[in-house]
């Protein structure tokens, strides 16, 4: 029944059929109790709707769609494996592609969405997806060869865009809206409406669903399968409907350094109020309390002098900062007292000329960057420097090096703020992850300069494996430690002088060359012990060598066990290396796939897409070696390394793509779709399900940490 | 120029008057003096000694704390020095004070002042030490006095 389908079809069919099984196993080799109490939810979830999928899919194949198209039942069953297991997201589309009287579905369609759902189909000109689509609608009522199909689709009139070239660089430059709303109108015909319908299904399921919405692959190569996901604007009504978090991640916003200055100037304000002192008084607190408001209003409340003594500002608030000339001075720094001297003091009294105080201020901003903790040049007095004074003396660019210095405080002294630690970037993140929480969260974050990194130890993204374990790793692979391992696993000591021994020769007579003494390199035993067999040592139970080869085989299994991990650890690393690389190769590939197939730029985004998605799987991967390596064996383990090796395998797949000759790569464009979204997906379990039990301390170590 | 104009009228002002125990023992530039030093008491960890202070400025001084530590003068010379004894005193002559380092320095300090504030730290010295991890210390630094980063620990000084 399958053989006369479009390949494509027969694909997400296929995965479908792989998928299932490999679930089914998945379940076999486990115990039954673990099914239940062990697994988490997205494996008992899956486990069911695995069995929809595939009933689903064959009844899809075989049944006329109209018959069940409108039940709702059938639609929910369908969302639930989608959110399940990304099957390729044609899957969904099948009933209203297949329905051609789509329209007996009724669903309201967001005005955003049906602009751009028009404008996808006023440029549908060379649509793959929607090609498939109609492949599929002829495959369920008899199969004709996939090259008809696609004369079927491109003739069609009322798809077919007139000018498409026209409507394609209006998108492009961005004029975007306009020319869709003049078309829409003539654009109701019934091909749209099926159209439509999918798109309205796809809303539909992303409400109930929780997209991908942190890469927005998922989204793109959902909104590719049978058109373009055109730009991030369009999919971010999706992003809206879709908030909820997954168990990996964690709730952060991005502060720009303006967002930072208000913030700051929000609380001094607030303190200034509630304490009623002057701004740059109330900053000084601040500073001093290292931002923390309750405590210091509390501290303030109960003895407000020794406080402002403290945090050095002094209990006179009176004057105004101002320079003055002061008759008979002489500044203490540079001894000058000429008349008509410009001089100023702070509230401590501590007169200098302007000329010194401006040096003094020069030399702690730009020499010792300090600004929060500026004291008075004066002998042993502590009086702060504050703002006002500063900005009377200084020239622009130092107060501006002044409040950047500030601000980097600012964000040091918070808890809750770090730096996004890419080069050059001026963001900081806030997150309200503690460092306490740092055993059961790995708190990765991305910057709006698209670096990803850990909130807790500003390491580039490391889930699955938390921060602790991650030093840890990292310092053992960077120790010589390991040296030492290897040594000890291929190198014996002499059992008389303890000498290290490696053995060159075949055989294992051993001398040693320092004190003479004879022994087996086998049992590490006396050599006169052995008697004539010598050449084939069998006296493995002999009590002479037997804690010898104990302390042996023990260094030389965690030798194994390390290097196991860090091979793959390495692996993955290198890979990630070479995504640069990838990227940049991909980049061509796609402008030479334009050239060769006459795809638009916007089409061949799909390989962007897929080489993103290569990246961040090979990363989680590299850690999840890691993270293998500290784990104690029991089930869970079990099922770690299942969802491990799933992922891997995916990324293997998808990496193999970017292998293919480019003229191959517009035909398997589908194909790559659906490997990026399974490998996304595969991700996304195996994240959810460590953080979950990491969230629950369900995990054991075999390390302290 | 900033810190010749306040350095000579700091040398003016000392030739005129110094305090009992200070002297001047070498200022002809503007940029390296040397002062001696004598603990006034009774001190018996240091009675009956002189010692040789170098002061180094840069050209940032006052702003700038000068570079200060206790040098060595071989007993064959005119003026034996040796390098008083004192846990904060490396036997290099280095001198670990928070007011030489840039946050305990304050521009209105003066060469008079400091030697008074290092006359004042041996007087206050009951203890025949050396700090901990000297010998080390000594061998292993290159560095120069301002570039290294003290751990002031001791506020009895």
């Amino acid at each position: 029944m399958l053989s006369g389908f479009d390949i494509h079809v027969l694909t997400q069919l296929d995965i479908a059929r792989i998928v299932s099984p490999a679930l089914g196993c998945l379940f076999c080799c486990l115990p039954p109790h673990l099914i239940f109490r062990g697994i988490s939810n997205p494996y008992r979830h899956a486990a069911i709707s695995t069995a929809a999928t595939a009933a689903t899919a064959a009844t899809a194949a075989t049944a006329t769609v109209q018959s069940f198209l409108p039940t709702l039942p059938f639609l929910s069953a369908i969302q639930r494996s989608r959110e399940t297991f990304n099957l390729g997201s044609n899957f969904f589309f099948v009933p209203a592609h297949t329905g051609l009287a789509a329209d007996t579905i009724i669903f309201t369609t967001p005005p955003q969405t049906r602009k751009r759902k028009a404008a996808e189909a006023a440029i549908i000109d060379n649509h793959s997806a929607t090609k498939d689509s109609v492949a599929y609608s002829q495959a369920a009522t008899g199969p004709p060869p996939r090259k008809s199909a696609r004369k079927t689709k491109t003739v069609d009139p009322e798809v077919a865009d007139p000018n498409p070239a026209t409507d394609l660089t209006s998108i492009v430059s961005g004029v975007f809206t306009v020319s869709v709303e003049k078309r829409s109108p003539d654009l109701a015909t019934p091909t749209l409406t099926s159209m439509e319908s999918d798109e309205d299904f796809m809303s539909v399921a992303s409400s109930a669903d929780d997209f991908l919405d942190t890469q927005m692959s998922d989204d793109e190569s959902l909104g590719e399968d049978f058109g373009d996901d055109f730009d991030g604007g369009f999919s971010k009504d999706k992003d809206i409907i879709a908030t909820a978090r997954k168990p990996y991640e964690v709730e952060f916003s991005v502060l720009s350094p303006g967002d930072i200055d208000r913030e700051q100037n929000r609380q001094i304000n607030e303190v200034s109020s509630i304490l009623s002192l002057p701004p740059e008084s109330a900053a000084i607190l601040l500073r001093y309390g290292r931002w923390n408001r309750e405590k210091l209003i509390e501290s303030y409340m109960d003895h407000p002098e020794e406080t402002l003594e403290e945090a050095g500002l002094g209990t006179n608030f009176e004057s105004e900062a101002k320079t003055e000339v002061v008759p008979g001075f002489m500044c203490d720094i540079c001894c000058e007292d000429g008349d008509g001297l410009e001089t100023y003091a702070m509230r401590c009294g501590h007169r200098f000329c302007g000329d010194c105080y401006r040096h003094y201020l020069a030399q702690k901003i730009r020499e010792e960057g300090e600004a929060a903790r500026i004291e008075c040049p004066g002998d042993s007095c502590h009086m702060i420097v504050d703002s006002k004074s500063l900005g009377l003396l200084v020239t622009a660019d130092l107060k501006d090096r002044y409040q950047t210095l500030l601000t980097r405080t600012y964000v040091d002294n918070k808890e809750n703020l770090k730096w996004c630690p890419a080069p050059n970037c001026e963001y900081a993140v806030d997150c309200s992850v503690k460092q306490r929480d740092l055993r059961r969260i790995v708190p990765t974050v991305q910057c709006n300069c698209r670096h990803n990194f850990c909130f807790g130890c500003t390491l580039n993204d490391h889930q699955p494996a938390p921060c602790q374990l991650v030093k840890m790793w990292l310092k053992k692979c960077e120790d010589d430690s390991e040296t030492a391992n290897w040594i000890s696993a291929n190198t014996k000591e002499c059992p008389k002088c303890h000498s290290t021994i490696e053995k060159n020769g075949g055989c294992n007579h051993m001398t040693c060359r320092k004190c003479k003494h004879e022994f087996c390199w086998m049992c590490m035993g006396l050599w006169n012990e052995h008697g004539t067999s010598w050449y084939n040592c069998n006296r493995y139970e002999e009590k002479s060598g037997s804690e010898a080869r104990t302390a042996q085989a023990k260094s030389r299994a965690s030798l194994e066990r390390y290097l196991h991990y860090y091979n793959r650890y390495a692996n993955h690393e290198q890979s990630a290396k070479l995504d640069k690389d990838l990227y940049l190769k991909t980049e061509k590939k796609m402008t030479s796939l334009q050239s060769q197939s006459g795809l638009s730029w916007i089409e061949v985004q799909f390989l962007h897409t897929a080489s993103q998605a290569l990246q961040q799987c090979r990363q989680t991967l590299k850690w999840t070696y890691a993270f293998a390596y500290y784990l104690a064996r029991n089930n869970l383990t079990e099922i770690f390394e299942v969802n491990q090796k799933d992922l891997e395998l995916a990324v293997e797949n998808l990496s193999e793509m970017f292998e293919k000759p480019v003229a191959e790569l517009a035909n398997l464009k589908v194909d790559i779709l659906d490997k990026t979204a399974y490998c996304n997906k595969r991700r996304v379990i195996l994240l959810s399900d460590t953080a979950e039990n990491l969230k629950n301390g369900e995990w054991s170590f075999n390390a302290d940490w | 120029m900033f810190a010749g104009k306040r350095l000579s009228k700091e040398l003016l002002k000392m030739k005129e008057h110094l305090p009992p125990g200070i002297s001047i023992a070498k200022s002809e530039n503007l940029e390296e003096w040397q002062m001696d030093i004598r603990v006034l008491d009774e001190n018996p960890l240091y009675q009956n000694q002189v010692f040789r202070l170098k002061f180094t400025f840069g050209s940032k001084y006052p702003i700038e704390p000068p570079e200060v530590q206790f040098i060595e003068l071989p007993s064959t010379s005119e003026t034996p020095r040796s390098i008083p004894i004192h846990p904060h005193i490396y036997s290099n002559g280095i001198i670990c004070l928070d007011l030489l380092s840039s946050a305990g320095w304050s521009p209105v300090q003066t060469v008079e002042s400091v030697c008074m504030s290092i006359q004042s730290m041996l007087t206050a010295n009951t203890r025949d030490e050396r700090p901990p991890g000297d010998s080390e210390f000594v061998s292993y630094n290159r560095r120069r006095p301002r570039d290294i980063n003290f751990f002031y620990d001791d506020d009895n000084v």
